[in-house]
């Protein structure tokens, strides 16, 4: 009996482990699906099942297709942005040998230390000077600077992996530099560069406080922003209901990204260290 | 530092392209890893080293709210040099701003230590069980990739005063009113999407500790707990202290999660970014920036002392750390 209790034990944590993550993501779900009327049921199951909530979303005073659409222009251009400009960089930092590249590795790590506040307040006044409040750069640069760090750090972590023999024999062999990154990196590391994008591409699409600051105009609003604001960020009567069914349409798609790709994100994240 | 790495190129260009047969391979690596490098350098430099040394200058200066002596308001900017600072210490917004100096660090604290105590649990019990850690594995990615903003909606939900949290304890606590029960519910929150992800963390780093190790001191007779507090945590330090840094970092600079779930400008906790976005969005930038700049000048002594006390390197130790794995995969 006590061996049996002893072979459970971990399954009986794991179990623990997986309630505690799991829970309230259930509890979103779970409301998202009850009946307007019944939303203050606190039933594990809802009595009936309804899809109002998700039409409520979509409803034309919200705006919320558009506001999808523009988390994907912001995420997805910060996303292709980094990546541009983090992989030479990683590649030099992996390879190459050059004077300060602690430094350097150092200033791009201390670059996330920064507060986004103390970014975005200069950022804020500049961008209303030149009439960039309401725009998608004003949203995408100051994420870039969020996300850069954390790619090159990724992406460095991934080259540093590949095994450096295989450039040197393509470099004997009469490649130049670039050729060997054209046709031995670029295909090894096309794994490594798929996590950190989708990484990127969900830290980018959970950004708030620069969304929430340079756009005023409801037709610019990120997903995000949008859901927060379907009564005011400090509001008191909330449609929680319709809340709950546009927090399951803007995670449930990362949910699944994650649940595929759980293996390689995990590795992306270890790898990266942070964040 | 920067700048010399951006500036080499440019310095070199007349002679370097005559000589460029004659180099020798150190050489052409410099140069490449200056070409390659610039435009991240560039970049960083744009978006944050611009706005930082921009915000600086901000704080010093306030613009178009003081009456001058005929009673007209003063267009445009004023330099008032250390004036902004001043007000955020001894004015009387003084006692807002050692609120929240108080709420960041508090929240700092208490989430940190707690995210690395359920972190570290999960970590060891996931180590455990072989069977299942893909899902389980999975199921932690979960708290991580829900927008803080949502799962600050879907916390305010969990806490309205008829909701599950109330229904589950049957208790009646206003978790979402402006008291101390607004601080617990924002640490539930925080500490329920991020400690998962230390476990994940912690989990890596165990992984690497050769089994041989354990079973070595167990046949020496160390109990469960010796194990673990004299093979397991040293072991897994460099991890765990990488981790701890990065979410300390992340925590003193919160805004989505208490904004959303409690609202902006609410005492129990408003924290310096809430209280800089607030006076930035009221459009007093110079107020804002200096706000801003006291929580930058205390995130970077607070880093500085973690560094300095727990890891004397901790670039290094992650280095060495990614390096090893590397080398444990192939």
């Amino acid at each position: 009996m006590t061996v049996r209790l002893r072979r459970a034990l971990p399954y009986l944590g794991i179990a623990l482990v997986t309630v505690y993550c799991l829970a309230p993501f259930y509890w979103m779900v779970v409301s998202a699906f009850r009946r307007p009327q019944d939303q203050f049921d606190t039933t594990i199951v809802p009595a009936r099942w309804s899809v109002d909530n998700f039409t409520a979303v979509f409803g034309a005073d919200n705006g919320f297709g558009r506001a999808l659409l523009n988390s994907l222009i912001v995420a997805g251009t910060t996303t292709v942005l980094t990546l541009v400009v983090g992989v030479f960089t990683a590649y030099a930092l992996a390879r190459l040998t050059f004077p300060f590249k602690n430094a350097v590795l150092g200033i791009i790590i201390a670059t996330t230390m920064f507060p986004g506040i103390s970014q975005l307040v200069p950022l804020l006044k500049l961008f209303t000077d030149i009439g960039w409040i309401n725009t998608y750069q004003a949203m995408i640069l100051p994420s870039l600077g969020f996300a850069l760090p954390l790619t090159v750090w990724m992406l460095t972590a991934f080259f540093r992996q590949l095994p450096f023999e295989l450039e040197q024999a393509a470099m004997v062999d009469g490649c130049t530099r670039g050729q060997a990154f054209r046709k031995i990196i670029v295909p090894l590391a096309a794994p490594g560069v798929f996590t950190t994008a989708i990484i990127t591409f969900i830290a980018a699409w959970n950004e708030f406080i620069i969304a929430l600051s340079v756009v005023n105009a409801k037709e610019m609003e990120t997903a995000t922003v949008a859901i927060a604001k379907f009564t005011g960020i400090s509001g008191h009567d909330q449609p929680f209901g319709t809340q709950m069914a546009a927090g399951v349409i803007v995670t449930v798609p990362l949910v699944v990204v994650v649940l595929i790709f759980q293996r390689r994100i995990v590795a992306g994240l270890t790898a990266g260290g942070v964040k | 530092m920067a700048t010399t790495v951006e500036n080499r190129p440019d310095a070199r260009t007349p002679a370097a392209a005559a000589s460029r047969r004659h180099r020798s391979p150190e050489r052409r690596d410099r140069r490449l890893a200056a070409l390659l490098l610039s435009p991240t350098m560039l970049v960083l430099a744009l978006v944050v080293g611009y706005p930082v040394l921009a915000g600086f200058r901000e704080s010093l200066f306030t613009r178009g709210q003081e009456l001058d002596a005929d009673g007209f308001v003063i267009e445009g900017e004023r330099f008032v040099g250390l004036d902004n600072y001043t007000a955020i210490f001894t004015g009387d917004r003084a006692d807002a701003f050692w609120n929240a100096f108080f709420n960041t660090t508090f929240f700092t604290f208490t989430t940190v230590l707690l995210e690395t105590a359920i972190g570290v649990a999960m970590a060891l019990i996931m180590h455990q069980a072989f069977r299942g850690r893909a899902i389980v594995r999975a199921g932690i990615l979960v708290p991580w990739a829900i927008p803080t903003a949502i799962s600050g909606l879907l916390w305010r939900w969990i806490f309205q005063h008829d909701g599950a949290a109330n229904a589950v304890l049957r208790q009646e606590i206003l978790w979402t009113a402006d008291g101390f029960a607004a601080k617990g519910a924002v640490i539930i929150a925080e500490v329920w999407k991020t400690s998962p992800f230390i476990g994940l963390l912690v989990l890596a780093g165990l992984q690497l500790i050769p089994r041989e190790v354990h079973e070595a001191a167990r046949v020496d007779g160390a109990s469960a707990w010796q194990r673990f507090w004299q093979i397991t945590l040293p072991l897994v330090k460099p991890a765990l202290l990488v981790a701890v840094l990065f979410r300390m970092l992340d925590v003193l600079r919160m805004f989505d999660l208490p904004a959303v779930l409690i609202g902006v400008n609410k005492d129990s906790v408003e924290t310096l970014t809430m209280i800089s976005w607030f006076e930035a969005s009221n459009l007093r930038y110079g107020s804002a920036a200096a706000y801003a700049t006291v929580l930058f000048a205390y995130i970077a002594v607070l880093a500085y002392l973690f560094v300095r006390l727990l890891g004397a390197d901790i670039i290094g130790e992650a280095r060495q750390a990614v390096g090893k794995r590397g080398r444990a995969r192939a």
